[in-house]
């Protein structure tokens, strides 16, 4: 760096009269800057420091648009702006001039504009355009402080799609004489990744070269690009695994130079980065993970001083250890390390230390057996972080004999805790806990109403549906369904005889449906008891006016007899003439209900909550009442927004006469939700303000995925628990016979077997008995939730002959019997494998890798590939003073097709039309993948070239292909068997649009085989716009018209006119058509029509109008988002123009 | 990394630098809600949070807090020793440094972490070649100023 700069001021004349640098700080303190800060730090209030801050806003509001200000003092004015908007006051105003600064101003001046530019602006903003040019010219200026300024501020935010005008000026400075405009360029590259990782694809040799730059600075920075690469497509960088082994042992071994030590250590940031691109290359891979072991023992051996900084690389390591395939040696230290993490008295480390426990607590629960009494104390340590993480641990360790322990603690924590964040992670636990292992029913529904009145209306959606949708399907014991739901009904009853003012509205939900539907259960409850009860919750201010419905529809399924009616008729007196149409209509019903008993129990049948319900979101039953309304010259019904933007524009053409509107949708479902209690739930998770909106709007069905459920229809779990207990009913919990525990536990010193201990260590060791039940015994390894798949399958086998009736039986008789033999079995199996690949359990691709051996696992010849490439490098690895990176060697092979003779190779039907760019995919040692796709009249074609660029043959090449958004069917002829050496295989697949987005991306995987070796795979992905699947379609106006009005999805925006020429619509319209294949039915004055489809039947239409030098553009189409993704690349059509 | 801030114990912001686009809103917002939680943070506690669904490293240094929100994947304890890097580099840029020296001369504490963290990761772990960047720049700025500053003094009153 130092003879960068040095040259650079050499080249300035007058360099003697400098100040000393203490001078400028002296300097600014005295400014108008210093003026503005000290003049606000002697205020006291607020509304005196907003006085201030205006008037100051004002004055440089009135300067910097002022012709006079010069540069100089723009940066002045620039510096209090910035500051200004730190307090928090709006200066957008000064946005532009910072941009103008920036490029006008000298290098120093520049300085400045850079830093209010990135501080202002973020990469999405449209100001941001404005900066290209300025960074364009820096780039290539001589002075290379400016071209640092240009590189930080392009690392800091760059518009996306202008990547490609700089980019071939970055790249060029990756051949910098610089290290330091090197490694910028490499951070800048590296942010281009982040944001447009297509845009940069061609460049990953470059990366090798900035990989193996003499320089480590430039080295490091490449590392950020490998970590997010490898991290994508690990299968990709594998023979860079001895690479990154080998640099991070000269590393670890003291090879840089000083300068990169911190606090004594070798480089640390370099370290943890290197062992983060590890730990991705070697899981679920033992062959890159054998390559690894010995620089990871190294690594731990070296940490050893006692410093935060040793400890952050040797919780990388223990993290790369657990991650990668396992080796029992490593994974012995790792599990020490953890231990003093959590021993340790440092906060951070013992946090840290529970935070690995809970990862590594599924692969090994011993470990957390061991540190029992340490994470009870943390149960209750004061810092409500330790507390939380402890709980997350407990959470993972849960059984069906800790539960309630557990659960217990986690309750405590909530009510104490304000963060909602938490809150509705935690209850959501506790419920997917209660669901998988509630003890009995009253534990399960009194934890329930905790969870319902502690998450109130904060906690997700689904946890109230799931728990109706449980008490409602019921399972396979009629008997069980009727006490579980008879003490729902009575625990409810008297939490509103209580204080109902106090529950939230979403319990006050679930009780009122629960009554409704069960309380006929209760013998000596009356219905008008339950009516009266209800109706007081009606009178409550607190009551929202949703959960009102829900009460409402409650009673309508109670009203019965003559003092049930005579409730029911007061309230429909009340809400009959209620402002809020649904309750009304809801008042209504119950009226007619209340008086009509045959009506009601046709419509609402008792115990009809599993009988699947149809709803008609079509609402085709009333298309005979519209169609008369219609004939009778109603206006057809069209959306509030859009009869708005129509009162807006009455001046203009109008296509369509004004709407009316009908409330139709209410009505529609008003009979539905007796059976289905989701569907007012889910309107009420839209007007709630619940966080978690976005993913679970929309969506009617009841989201149970993920959570597992043992109080399904095969019965609870309670039930088959005991069953499981069998293999280890006489190992009692760990503490109190430690004779028996396993040996991990034995070496253990906290463990006080048998002396004397005082009351409150006694309490402790209680609780951890409770705790930790179940635990470490033979039959823990498929309690614990990781084990999932076993422990089911070790059900069904258990499960298998009873039969549902006898369940009941069963629990009894195998608390005594012994286990079976295919049990023990399982058992044994499982932990017999445990030890050999504990992390792999998932995976069954690695196990059968075991089997054969480790030579067989990733093919041949990877391993010989990256053995070269260390010897190759080897003797200038041990000479110089800096890193060499083992050279990768970029694969260039000489023959690699080029684009011109891969055309020659498109398919014939093909050839005639007209096909984008051939783009490589990705490439191997012996596959380069390129593709590209061409437009047919009904469907676009993706031509993949599949070229084998190695010496023998390749068979069996199978290509799959999966996109989300589109539609991929194998066009039949040309289904790929194999490829021969140096030669290219095509395969063309037809592709349709499912769901429009405005970029669509295919991914897909190519498995081949050499006629020696191991099959293999690549990934690739490939994207393309939506423009690729837009036709035109030749509509007159007439049909237009008619289109028009049938299309329910649409979207308005404002676009840019191109106005250089004489017509500017006309011109706007004719580049629309050229660059989208737009078809312009009619221009008409200011407005214009236009038509397009997409592919065969997907109409979209556009309807634009000028207005006041801008294009108003609207949208219309019967698919969903197909017009906001047009609206996209209209926009961006026009943009580049 | 996503952000970073620097403020008081009086919760005044000194700075903040963002690594990822955020809304002028939300940023309010969460630097508001950060700076209650770490505030009421007592000393003996751990440095880390979670907050939303970031990791939140924080480390006090005299009346300054420093804290960063990083990813779920990243390294707590190696944050910390960012943080205290970039002390060290203010530190030894203007000699002893003191939350007035930050206060006064912003734009540079800006430079110095641009010179050290480009895009939200690591640049320049070394303290001399950070600094020397900073003070070769300086040094071209101030050479620039001093003839003119007198002149433009002048020239206002």
């Amino acid at each position: 760096m130092s003879d960068v700069v040095e040259k650079t001021l050499t080249a300035l004349p007058s360099l003697l009269s400098l100040d000393s640098h203490s001078g400028a700080t002296k300097l600014s303190s005295t400014s108008k800057l210093g003026n503005l800060i000290r003049g606000i730090t002697e205020l006291t209030s607020k509304h005196e420091e907003e006085k201030l801050v205006q008037r100051e806003l004002v004055s440089i509001k009135e300067q910097v648009s002022s012709p006079n200000t010069s540069m100089r003092q723009m940066k002045e004015l620039m510096v209090r702006a910035i500051y200004c908007e730190m307090l928090g006051y709006e200066t957008s105003f000064s946005y532009i001039h910072a941009i103008k600064l920036a490029q006008q101003g000298t290098a120093l001046e520049k300085r400045v504009g850079y830093l209010a530019v990135s501080l202002f602006l973020n990469e999405s903003h449209e100001l941001l355009l404005l900066l290209v040019n300025t960074v364009l010219k820096d780039l290539q200026s001589t002075n290379l402080i400016e071209v640092c300024m240009a590189l930080t501020v392009v690392g800091q935010m760059f518009p996306k799609d202008m990547i490609p005008a700089i980019l071939p000026l970055v790249e060029e400075k990756l051949n910098h004489p610089k290290e330091i405009i090197r490694r910028k360029a490499v951070l800048a590259l590296y942010k281009f990744y982040l944001i447009a990782p297509n845009q940069v694809q061609h460049i990953h040799n470059k990366f090798r070269k900035a990989l193996c730059d003499k320089d480590p600075g430039v080295m490091a920075a490449s590392l950020h690009i490998y970590l997010q690469m490898i991290q994508d497509n690990p299968e990709g960088y594998k023979d860079l695994t001895a690479s990154f082994v080998t640099i991070l042992k000269q590393v670890v071994g003291g090879k840089l130079p000083m300068d990169f030590n911190y606090h004594s250590v070798p480089a640390p940031w370099l370290q943890i980065q290197l062992l983060r691109i590890l730990s991705f290359l070697g899981k679920n891979d033992q062959s890159s993970s054998e390559i690894i072991y010995e620089v990871l023992d190294e690594s731990l051996r070296r940490a050893e001083i006692n410093h935060n900084i040793t400890y952050a690389i040797l919780y990388e390591c223990v993290k790369c250890i657990y991650t990668i395939h396992p080796k029992s040696e490593l994974l012995e230290k790792a599990a020490k390390c953890i231990g003093n993490f959590v021993l340790s008295p440092k906060m951070n480390l013992k946090y840290l230390g529970l935070k690995a426990l809970t990862y590594v607590v599924q692969q090994d629960p011993k470990l957390a057996l061991q540190h029992q009494m340490t994470i009870i104390e943390c149960l209750d340590h004061p810092d409500l972080i330790i507390k939380r993480e402890t709980l997350e641990l407990l959470f993972r360790i849960t059984n069906a004999q800790n539960v309630t322990v557990i659960v217990e603690k986690m309750l405590e924590f909530l009510r104490v805790n304000k963060d909602d964040y938490t809150t509705i992670d935690l209850v959501g636990k506790v419920a997917e806990l209660a669901e998988k292992y509630a003890p009995d029913n009253e534990w399960f529904i009194e934890t329930m109403s905790t969870v319902f009145s502690v998450g109130g209306d904060v906690m997700q959606p689904d946890i109230p549906n799931s728990f109706l949708k449980l008490l409602s399907e019921g399972f396979d014991s009629v008997e069980e369904d009727r006490k579980l739901r008879l003490f729902a009904v009575d625990s409810y009853v008297s939490l509103l005889q209580g204080e109902p003012g106090k529950l939230p509205q979403r319990f006050l939900q679930v009780i009122s449906w629960v009554l409704g539907e069960y309380s006929y259960l209760s013998e000596e409850l009356e219905a008008a008891t339950v009516l009266r009860l209800l109706a007081k919750l009606l009178d409550m201010k607190s009551t929202s006016s949703e959960t009102k419905s829900w009460v409402l529809v409650a009673m309508t399924k109670l009203c019965e007899g003559g003092a049930g009616v005579s409730v029911a008729q007061e309230v429909c007196e009340t809400y009959s003439s209620s402002l809020d149409t649904v309750l009304r209509q809801r008042a209504q019903e119950l009226q007619h209900l209340s008086q009509d008993c045959e009506l009601r129990a046709r419509v609402l049948p008792r115990d009809a909550g599993l009988e699947p319900l149809e709803v008609d979101s079509s609402l085709s039953f009333l298309d005979g009442f519209v169609s008369e309304a219609l004939a009778a010259g109603a206006a057809p019904y069209k959306p509030p927004h859009q009869r708005q933007e129509e009162l807006a524009q009455s001046k203009a053409l109008s296509l369509e006469p004004y709407g009316l509107s009908l409330p139709i949708s209410m009505s529609s479902c008003s009979i539905a939700d007796r059976q289905s209690p989701t569907l007012l739930s889910v309107s009420s998770g839209l007007s709630g303000d619940s966080p978690d909106l976005s993913h679970k709007g929309g969506s009617t069905t009841l989201k149970l995925d993920g959570v597992k459920r043992v109080w399904g229809r095969e019965g609870y779990l309670s039930q088959r628990e005991p069953v499981e207990e069998s293999a280890h009913v006489e190992v009692p919990s760990p503490l109190r016979s430690p004779s028996q525990q396993g040996e991990a536990e034995s070496s253990h010193s906290q463990t006080p077997a048998t002396t004397p201990t005082p009351q409150p260590e006694q309490e402790k060791q209680q609780l951890a008995s409770s705790l930790f039940v179940g635990l470490g015994s033979h039959s823990s390894v498929c309690l614990m939730g990781k084990s999932e798949p076993t422990t089911q399958r070790f059900r069904r086998k258990a499960k298998g002959p009873v039969s549902p009736s006898a369940a009941s039986e069963q629990i009894s008789n195998s608390l005594v019997s012994t286990p079976s033999t295919a049990n023990d079995l399982l058992c044994n199996n499982l932990l017999d494998s445990s030890v050999t690949s504990e992390l792999s359990v998932s995976s069954p691709e690695q196990t059968s890798q075991l089997s054969q051996g480790p030579a067989a696992a990733n093919g041949t010849c990877d391993v010989e590939l990256t053995d070269g490439d260390v010897k190759e490098s080897s003797p200038s690895l041990v000479g110089g003073n800096s890193v060499v990176a083992a050279d990768p060697a970029p694969h260039e092979d000489p023959d690699r097709p080029e684009g011109l003779c891969l055309n020659t190779h498109l398919p014939a039907e093909l050839s005639g039309l007209c096909h984008s760019e051939i783009t490589p995919l990705c490439s191997n040692q012996s596959l380069d993948l390129s593709a590209c796709h061409v437009q047919k009249e009904d469907s676009l074609a993706l031509v993949v070239f599949i070229y084998n660029s190695s010496d023998s043959d390749i068979q069996q090449i199978l290509l799959e292909l999966d996109s989300d958004e589109l539609e991929v069917s194998c066009v039949c002829d040309s289904a790929v068997q194999g490829a021969r050496s140096h030669s290219v295989a095509v395969c063309q697949y037809s592709l349709t649009v499912k769901r429009p987005s405005v970029h669509v991306e295919v991914v897909g995987m190519v498995s081949y085989q050499f006629p020696v070796g191991t099959p293999q795979s690549v990934q690739f992905s490939y994207k393309l716009p939506l423009t690729g699947f837009i036709r035109p379609l030749t509509v007159s106006t007439e049909e237009y018209g008619t289109m028009w009005l049938d299309f329910s999805h649409d979207t308005k925006q404002k676009l840019t006119l191109i106005s250089d020429g004489q017509e500017p619509l006309a011109d706007t319209l004719n580049v629309l058509k050229k660059k989208l294949q737009l078809h312009v039915v009619e221009i008409i004055g200011m407005e214009g029509i236009v038509a397009c489809r997409l592919l065969r039947d997907q109409p979209c239409l556009m309807h634009c109008r000028l207005h006041a030098g801008t294009l108003s553009v609207w949208l219309r189409s019967p698919v969903p988002d197909l017009p906001d993704c047009l609206m996209y690349h209209c926009q961006r059509a026009l943009q580049e123009h | 990394m996503r952000f970073m801030l620097l403020f008081s114990r009086q919760g005044k912001l000194r700075l903040q630098k963002w690594y990822t686009a955020t809304a002028e809103r939300d940023k309010k917002k969460m630097v508001r809600e950060l700076m209650q939680i770490v505030l009421a943070r007592k000393p003996k506690m751990c440095s880390f949070l979670e907050w939303r669904d970031l990791k939140i490293v924080y480390k006090r240094y005299a009346s300054l807090y420093f804290c960063c929100a990083i990813e779920e994947q990243d390294n707590e304890l190696i944050t910390l020793e960012v943080i205290h890097r970039f002390v060290e580099l203010l530190d030894k840029y203007f000699g002893s440094v003191c939350e007035l020296d930050i206060i006064f001369n912003f734009e540079k504490a800006y430079f110095i972490l641009d010179e050290f963290l480009m895009g939200g990761e690591i640049q320049d772990t070394s303290k001399k070649s950070v600094l020397k960047a900073i003070e070769q720049a300086d040094l071209l700025q101030e050479e620039d100023e001093s003839p003119r500053s007198v002149l433009e003094e002048m020239g206002l009153a």
